[in-house]
């Protein structure tokens, strides 16, 4: 009987799962924080009908820093060709939360940087762990996300956005 | 957990109605998705890094959240499952194998936001209140109860729970009611919008709720309160913060059971503009461990938290074998931070530009002067049994001053960081690291402070677009404890689905010959968008592991170790 509850739950949420996955998965509306405190509505994430990237990182996460610091090198041109946006979270909770700023300013990212100090925005999006990457394409719909960095994903990266920009589908 | 059960059943249930019960497109606007966590131990004995055989020979820790949501609705499970856990979790967790800790519904609209059953929160820093979850210390102490969370106007922000704390497969004994309120003037009032000063305030009132145990031979507060008041001003490249708390007596098992107020202060400064940043900051705190149960020890149920003033330091020996954990009964330190890029294009900075980073933190133990009972004993640490009795005229058991420190060393850090890219191939970090460690109180060994100069060269070399090797060397010299370590690791990479890492750990300079012992370890790694794959096989050496100044103990092992992620 136990088994046979199982069989069929699983079988009635893979079936959900499967047809719910069909409508585009929008960014869930958490308050996360300015780097001055102030408030920030997560549904307020926008870029005028051009792609999103979302990064989670913290100040503690060595690959995370490598991603974004190398993705800075080139970010001007990144814009220039695909108009793209990179919303970069940090889930630095309070021990490090003052050494965001400073860290974002040092190293001259041009990125709309928020602060997730208890990781509510993090559980929305289902991240496990940090670097954890979105793209979201002109629709605001999450169409592709990564977990981890090597050097060398930027590239991979960069091309799902101009494939995005052009208004072509990634799947 | 039958009634566990029959939520989860039901909650399954309901989203599959729910979501053919809508007229106009059955499955509109429904959104399903979650992950998934697993992390699986192998153990073999191996006697010379004193890892002992293990019974069940392997041990898994798995995590799966899913959450459902449609518009104004959100409702979420997690089902965790310890078949039994990995060792040096806590085998509270092995009370159950499979179960939901965690279920809640929710629903947001118009600035207000309900949520019923299991959530996590946060007030302020968390100095007086913080639900979270670390899986890698095993910790969780989400709130199960109610939370309400509402924005009358802009600018002004109001936040309430209750509920009692998770505690392993079970609920903390203690009840917990809180109430936050925040204001952000430049949302609140319009003309302050555009200025380039920035204020908010905000301030937390928590009490927590214990019965006195029966037969109890003493007097123990069964309500306890704590307030906390906290400002920020921002005003172009500076920001001050900065928050004070304060609980009453609060007799519990870490204290001593002393009748005395605690109080926990935190400050911060920070400057910064293009290229360059500057945060100094001030704790202290007094008496100022919060839990939902006095009883409760390791890290249950607190239900403030107070992180470390430290830097996380992420090189390995650095970050496991000395890194400082906050004592919550009294410690005053202070940190600074500077980071500095020189210019790209410049002499000095190269071609790409060289970032430095200098920090440095100092904490000690606070001055006590210990008031004796009757007999003239005191509530000091070296007294583990002690407790006052109830007519005692020392149950407050110590004076001090929150400014005052004693001679008492916790903890010295200071490090240097030097980070250059020399050309598109080539990039080359060199670190320093002086630790002076307080082992006696951290770990509880017996041992003087361990004394430590770390040394640490990491580079990356890119062979191709696809393919790079980083590559680290770090050294470790000390007379203290273990003596000196070694440490080396390549990691060869080809983006974006492959890493293989080899690394190997030598404790050359222990000062018994039978214990300077190799601990290598390989893995590899399989990364597929959001989904990641690890295997690896080795030694793990014990140590220490911390989050944010929580730490829990790594046994030895030897084992070979899977570990997968998955988003969906």
């Amino acid at each position: 009987m136990k088994r046979l509850t199982t069989l069929l739950l699983s079988t009635i949420l893979i079936s959900t799962i499967a047809a719910a996955q069909d409508s585009g998965r929008k960014i869930p509306d958490v308050a996360v924080k300015n780097l001055d405190n102030s408030s920030f509505q997560t549904s307020q994430i926008s870029n005028d009908g051009k792609p999103i990237i979302i990064s989670f990182w913290a100040t503690w996460c060595s690959p995370c820093k490598r991603e974004l610091n190398t993705i800075a090198e080139d970010f001007d041109d990144w814009v220039d060709e695909t108009g793209v946006k990179l919303v970069a979270i940090s889930i630095d909770d309070a021990r490090n939360q003052a050494k965001v700023k400073p860290y974002v300013d040092t190293q001259g990212w041009e990125y709309d940087v928020y602060i997730d100090p208890n990781g509510d925005f993090k559980r929305a999006m289902n991240v496990n762990n940090v670097p954890h990457t979105f793209l979201i394409d002109g629709e605001g719909n999450i169409v592709w996300q990564h977990n981890s960095y090597a050097p060398g994903d930027e590239e991979e990266l960069r091309e799902l956005v101009e494939k995005l920009a052009a208004g072509e589908s990634i799947d | 957990m039958n009634l566990l059960r029959t939520a989860t059943t039901l909650f399954i249930v309901a989203a599959y109605f729910t979501s053919f019960s809508q007229e106009s497109g059955a499955l509109e606007g429904i959104q399903i998705h979650g992950n998934f966590d697993l992390y699986a131990q192998q153990y073999n004995e191996d006697s010379i890094i004193g890892a002992n055989a293990v019974p069940e020979k392997s041990g898994i820790n798995a995590f799966t959240n899913l959450i459902i949501s449609k518009g104004k609705f959100s409702a979420g499970i997690r089902v965790e499952s310890y078949l039994p856990p990995v060792q040096g979790f806590d085998n509270r967790y092995g009370n159950q194998s499979v179960g939901v800790p965690f279920r809640y519904a929710s629903f947001s609209q118009e600035g207000l936001e309900i949520t019923a059953g299991n959530f996590y929160e946060q007030y302020g820093s968390g100095l007086l209140l913080r639900s979270y979850e670390a899986r890698g210390l095993g910790l969780d102490n989400a709130f199960d109860g109610l939370r309400v969370r509402y924005s009358p106007y802009k600018g002004l922000y109001l936040k309430g729970l209750v509920g009692n704390q998770r505690y392993y497969w079970d609920k903390g004994d203690g009840t917990v009611r809180a109430l936050d309120g925040e204001v952000q003037f430049n949302e609140l009032i319009s003309k302050l919008e555009t200025s380039k000063f920035r204020l908010s305030i905000g301030g937390s009132f928590v009490s927590k709720y214990q019965a006195q145990p029966t037969g109890a031979s003493l007097e123990l507060p069964e309500n306890v309160a704590g307030w906390s008041g906290r400002a920020q001003l921002n005003y172009e490249g500076i920001s001050l913060l900065a928050e004070y708390a304060r609980k009453m007596n609060d007799p519990n098992k870490s204290n001593h059971y002393i009748y005395r107020p605690g109080q926990g202060l935190f400050a911060s400064a920070t400057y910064s503009q293009k290229g360059f940043g500057i945060n100094l900051s001030a704790k202290t705190i007094d008496n100022m461990e919060f839990r939902s149960d006095r009883e409760a020890g390791f890290n249950d149920l607190f239900i403030n938290y107070l992180p470390a003033l430290t830097r996380q330091h992420t090189y390995n020996l650095a970050a496991t074998l000395y890194p400082y954990a906050t004592q919550p009964n009294g410690e005053i330190g202070f940190q600074s931070d500077i980071s500095y890029k020189i210019k790209k294009g410049s002499k000095v900075g190269g071609k790409y530009g060289t970032t430095i980073m200098l920090n440095a933190s100092w904490i000690n133990s606070l001055k006590r002067s210990y008031i004796s009972d009757a007999n003239g004993d005191t509530a000091t640490a070296l007294l583990e049994d002690f407790v006052y009795l109830n007519e005692d005229p020392g149950r407050e058991g110590y004076t001090t001053s929150l400014f005052k420190a004693s001679n008492e060393v916790l903890y010295r850090d200071v490090n240097i960081e030097v980070a250059r890219k020399f050309n598109k191939a080539f990039k080359l970090k060199l670190s320093y690291i002086y630790l002076d460690y307080n082992i006696f109180v951290i770990q509880n060994k017996v041992s003087p402070n361990v004394i430590t100069h770390i040394a640490v060269v990491e580079g990356l070399n890119k062979l191709s677009k696809k393919h790079s090797i980083r590559w680290e060397f770090q050294h470790m010299l000390t007379e203290q404890d273990q003596g000196d370590w070694i440490f080396g690791l390549v990691e060869y990479a080809y983006s974006p689905h492959w890493i293989v890492s080899v690394l190997n750990q030598y404790n050359y300079g222990n000062k018994n010959k039978d214990l300077r012992v190799n601990y290598p370890t390989a893995q590899v790694v399989y990364v597929y968008n959001a989904n990641r794959i690890s295997l690896g096989y080795g030694r793990q050496r014990a140590g220490i592991f911390c989050i944010g100044g929580v730490c829990r103990n790594v046994p030895a092992a030897n084992a070979v170790t899977l570990a997968i992620t998955s988003s969906f």
